[in-house]
């Protein structure tokens, strides 16, 4: 036989009825006897320092499986780039955490393998405060999306989309179907894009937690959508292109969303999106006029699909954005470089993003009953973003007078 | 959601792309691949409605799982011969996993297709659950089974082992380089596609035959996620296909991507299943078996030579050739005999062979015995400490390797070692194949071809160099596989437990100092060098050293 029909006729033979292993006792549990690190102190992940007194089970499943050159990776990284580098280069970012200095140990015939002390970067200190692993960010999206099916289904079993007024339907297919598309593109092209960026797994999976956030906003919408087009005689599904594209309102917004995508740096991109833009722009839009403008119109269905993204933002994303910069901000050897460039970054994005709420003005008078005054709503977000630059530990531009 | 209703949905979330008309996303992913006639090929719909709660379903049923197995006493019943290898199998994975999540955005500005993008985002966090959800199973068996040592020290003990850093190209390759190459070709039409069934299917079944269901339990669930990669992968490639000019790149990668998994891969996923069973059932597969069935049958008659139509060119003789290192040249045993010879250098026991599994391997190998008992029965002599060295400094009849440069596991079936003198360094290869990836593949000019994005092998790719002329009990304690009491080792080659039949870095301190076979290799006069290759490859099997010449 030749060897592949040997295998075969093995094969034919395996697969025949295939007995059963048998359980058998062999006292594998933890404590059934006592030897160097039988001790229950010894049952930890020891290779690395936890934030807290306590390592928490969020650490445990994120912490350096990241690796980094100065901790254990003592070959250091065995694939690189057509320029050579390999893993998560530092200066992929301008900002600098304490340690970035010290060069990486350097490596010979004979020079061993330790590396620096744990943490060795400031960057290793960042921690999650939402804590998202997999079991936290399938129970809460999956909760999220659950949820918004009850409340459409609700709408739809008691006819509520039937109170609405013309020009409120005009309003929603037009202004917030164009808002998936900004969900969407940052979605993708800024958070998904910068968490193959950063230099520790506690940022990148946090970042990726807040892409997923966003790209379900822009299909939570997408599918509301597609509801009212089933439910609403005359309801437009693709009326969102039309003022995505072409609508002057809806420009500025997009030209600033497509510049958020264009930046190269993955700090400036999370700090120009979650810092500047989220409570400039998504907030103004989504809490100063959606969500004060539909009850008014007879809407009470739109404020819950809103209010997830509001509740992602402000409650998750925002919350995990603070520490991650503040850190820096606060850096025992960067942090002043380090605030300037995120003045630098201030001073970039916040005309920019005023210049896109303001282009947004005339949707404040298209709903028949008319939500609180653009400047009003324009004045809160701007408190918002200075409460946020402050907590932060920067100066509130002189740009937000503009 | 109703089919129907995810076929709507999945039409209208397909509204939400659009085309930038004033900033281009940022370019940071070079290719030399071109998608110019590409045709949009879609992958398979997931709408995130749906995604969500299936996911937290899913969960339900690991986390479900994982609390009964607590419950039930799961620990009594399960081999710490199999566990043992858990220590090095859950250090390496997720890492590959997370970096299979990284890889994505590589895709974005390269294959011009929206809809595939939403498929990759959708894989991204598919990643991140794998990873974080295979880091929390480790961590349920550090504290549950009765020996943690190991899985306690697992991600450092993992980036700087003997053996562990092989399986890091396993993650770095799906990051770095040509991002086509990368993240399509050897992530996903090989690693994922061929790979994961025995990775993510073969083995777990193989815990169970040892009384551990969990790790089948969280796998599977793994595996679940897989069709999406796997259709995400086929897109992308079935686009690249349509440009002519991709077809020398997708042959050159797909050489590389397969060679290379088959190295990895199978070296570590042959050795857990063949030599960290205890089921010696005549009736259940070995891995070669399975092998043949997952991936020669499945993957390359099923999936890759249906494929040739489209223009593909199929690298029949690589897999010719991996079947006969599998099959002919003893490849597993040649690299479980490795991992075993260095096992103070790992952090997991490594449980001697017994007359049982010598009758097992000689059913299912013949001339198995013949190859490789003679050493296993020196292993187990050796086990204890009783005055003499561990095994790799005992005359045993085995000559310690030379790394593969390129896939960094040892040339060990001796007759394939190829040596070249690349980038200034005379480097040895485990087989042709590995030497072409390293001399040929990965360089900035592909026959004659101009390949500016493609990546480069990097890293101090020879373990030993960092130790060389280091005394043992120094490098063990360097990589800090230590228990608590200062002085007795993470790693055993051998189960029992009792202190007393534990070695301690002591036991080390009286051996010869290690030496790296490269930096030696690197300072031998040309001669000298003939000399040691035409002798290196009259060795083995087994590692036997060459005859004496007639
Ligand atoms: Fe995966
Ligand atoms: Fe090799």
């Amino acid at each position: 036989m030749t060897t592949s029909q040997q295998a075969a006729s093995q094969q034919a033979a395996s697969q025949q009825q295939r007995s059963v292993p048998k359980p058998v006792f062999t006292d594998a549990e933890a404590g059934a006897k006592v030897f160097p690190d039988s001790d229950s102190s010894a049952r930890r992940f020891n290779y690395f320092v936890p934030a807290r007194r306590k390592q928490t089970h969020y650490e445990d499943v994120t912490v350096e499986v990241q690796p980094d050159p100065r901790h254990y990776l003592s070959q250091n990284w065995l694939y690189g780039f057509a320029d050579g580098r390999g893993g998560y280069p530092l200066d992929w970012t301008v900002l600098r955490a304490w340690g970035t200095d010290q060069p990486e140990p350097k490596r010979f015939p004979g020079s061993g393998g330790k590396g620096y002390e744990w943490p060795a970067l400031g960057w290793h200190e960042f921690r999650d405060p939402n804590e998202e692993w997999e079991l936290t960010l399938y129970r809460y999206n999956a909760n999220v999306v659950r949820q918004l099916n009850q409340n459409v289904e609700n709408a739809r079993q008691t006819k509520a989309f039937g109170q609405w007024n013309r020009n409120w339907v005009r309003f929603v297919e037009r202004n917030l179907g164009a808002w998936m598309h900004v969900d969407h593109g940052l979605g993708l092209y800024l958070y998904a894009n910068a968490q193959r960026r950063a230099p520790t797994n506690m940022h990148n999976n946090a970042i990726s937690v807040n892409s997923m956030h966003r790209i379900r906003s822009a299909q939570d919408l997408a599918l509301y959508n597609l509801t009212l087009t089933e439910e609403i005689a005359g309801f437009d599904g693709t009326a969102h292109i039309e003022a995505w594209n072409s609508d002057p309102a809806w420009q500025g917004v997009r030209e600033t969303a497509e510049q958020l995508t264009a930046i190269d740096d993955w700090c400036e991109a999370i700090f120009a999106g979650n810092v500047v833009f989220e409570p400039l722009v998504g907030e103004l839009f989504r809490s100063h006029l959606v969500q004060h403008a539909a009850p008014r119109n007879g809407d009470f269905v739109t404020p819950t699909i809103v209010g997830a993204e509001e509740y992602d933002y402000a409650e998750r994303d925002l919350r995990y954005t603070i520490p991650m910069f503040g850190l820096l901000t606060n850096d025992r050897e960067f942090a002043g470089p380090n605030k300037s460039v995120m003045d630098g970054w201030l001073a970039a994005w916040v005309p920019r993003a005023l210049a896109a709420a303001r282009a947004l003005q005339p949707l404040w008078s298209q709903p028949d009953a008319k939500p609180p005054r653009f400047e009003d709503g324009l004045d809160a977000a701007k408190s918002r973003f200075s409460g946020i630059v402050t907590d932060l530990g920067l100066a509130v531009p002189k740009e937000l007078a503009q | 959601m109703s089919r129907q209703s995810v076929a709507r949905a999945h039409q209208k979330i397909q509204e939400l792309a659009w085309e930038p008309a004033y900033h281009q996303p940022v370019s940071q992913y070079g290719t030399d691949y071109t998608f110019r006639r590409a045709q949009k090929k879609d992958p398979l719909k997931q709408v995130l409605r749906s995604y969500f709660p299936m996911q937290e379903e899913k969960d339900h049923r690991v986390y479900g799982a994982e609390d009964g197995a607590i419950r039930g006493n799961m620990f009594r019943q399960v081999q710490e011969r199999w566990l043992e290898w858990q220590k090095l199998f859950l250090s390496i994975i997720p890492l590959p996993e997370i970096s299979a999540a990284r890889a994505m955005p590589l895709l974005f500005r390269n294959v011009p297709n929206p809809e595939l993008h939403n498929g990759q985002a959708i894989q991204m966090i598919d990643e991140v659950r794998h990873s974080t959800i295979q880091q929390n199973l480790k961590r349920l068996y550090m504290n549950n089974y009765i020996d943690p040592a190991g899985f306690n020290t697992s991600l450092r003990g993992f980036h700087n082992d003997y053996c562990g850093t092989i399986g890091r190209q396993f993650a770095e390759g799906f990051i770095t380089g040509d991002a086509i190459t990368a993240a399509s070709i050897y992530l996903t039409i090989v690693a994922e596609t061929a790979f994961t069934n025995t990775l993510f299917v073969a083995m777990p079944a193989e815990a169970a035959a040892n009384g551990d269901y969990l790790l089948p339990t969280v796998f599977h669930s793994v595996q679940s996620d897989e069709s999406r990669h796997i259709s995400n992968g086929y897109a992308t490639l079935l686009m690249a296909l349509a440009d002519e000019e991709n077809q020398q790149l997708l042959e050159r990668d797909l050489r590389y991507a397969w060679w290379n998994n088959h190295r990895v891969v199978d070296a570590a996923i042959g050795t857990f299943i063949e030599y960290g069973t205890k089921d010696r059932r005549k009736d259940r597969e070995s891995y070669a078996e399975m092998w043949r069935r997952w991936i020669y049958d499945d993957y390359y008659r099923s999936y890759l030579v249906p494929l040739e139509k489209y223009g593909l060119k199929v690298p029949h003789d690589l897999i010719e050739e991996a079947w006969n290192q599998i099959w002919n040249k003893g490849y597993v045993h040649e690299v479980a005999q490795f991992f075993a010879t260095g096992w103070l250098a790992n952090y997991w026991r490594i449980d001697p062979m017994t007359e049982r599994d010598f009758e097992w391997f000689e059913y299912k190998y013949p001339g198995w015995y013949d190859r490789y008992g003679k050493w296993w029965e020196n292993y187990a002599r050796l086990s204890e400490p009783n005055g003499h060295h561990p095994i790799v400094a005992e005359d045993v009849d085995y000559q310690y390797p030379h790394r593969c440069w390129t896939c960094m596991v040892p040339c060990l079936v001796r007759e394939d070692m190829v040596m070249d003198e690349v980038d200034g360094q005379w480097r040895t290869y485990c087989h042709e194949a590995c030497r072409w990836t390293d001399a040929v593949a990965f360089r900035p000019v592909f026959e004659g071809r101009q390949t500016p994005n493609m990546g480069q092998l990097i890293g101090y790719r020879e373990w030993e160099t960092l130790y060389h002329g280091w005394n043992w009990a120094d490098v063990v304690s360097d990589m800090g596989f230590v228990r608590d009491d200062g002085k007795t080792m993470t790693a055993q080659p051998h189960l029992n437990l009792d202190p007393k039949k534990m070695w301690t870095l002591d036991h080390l301190r009286r051996m010869p100092p290690l030496q790296s076979p490269n930096v030696l290799l690197n300072e031998m006069t040309p001669e000298e060098r003939e000399t040691f290759r035409a002798n290196y490859v009259r060795g083995g099997p087994a590692g036997r050293p060459a005859p004496a010449e007639a």
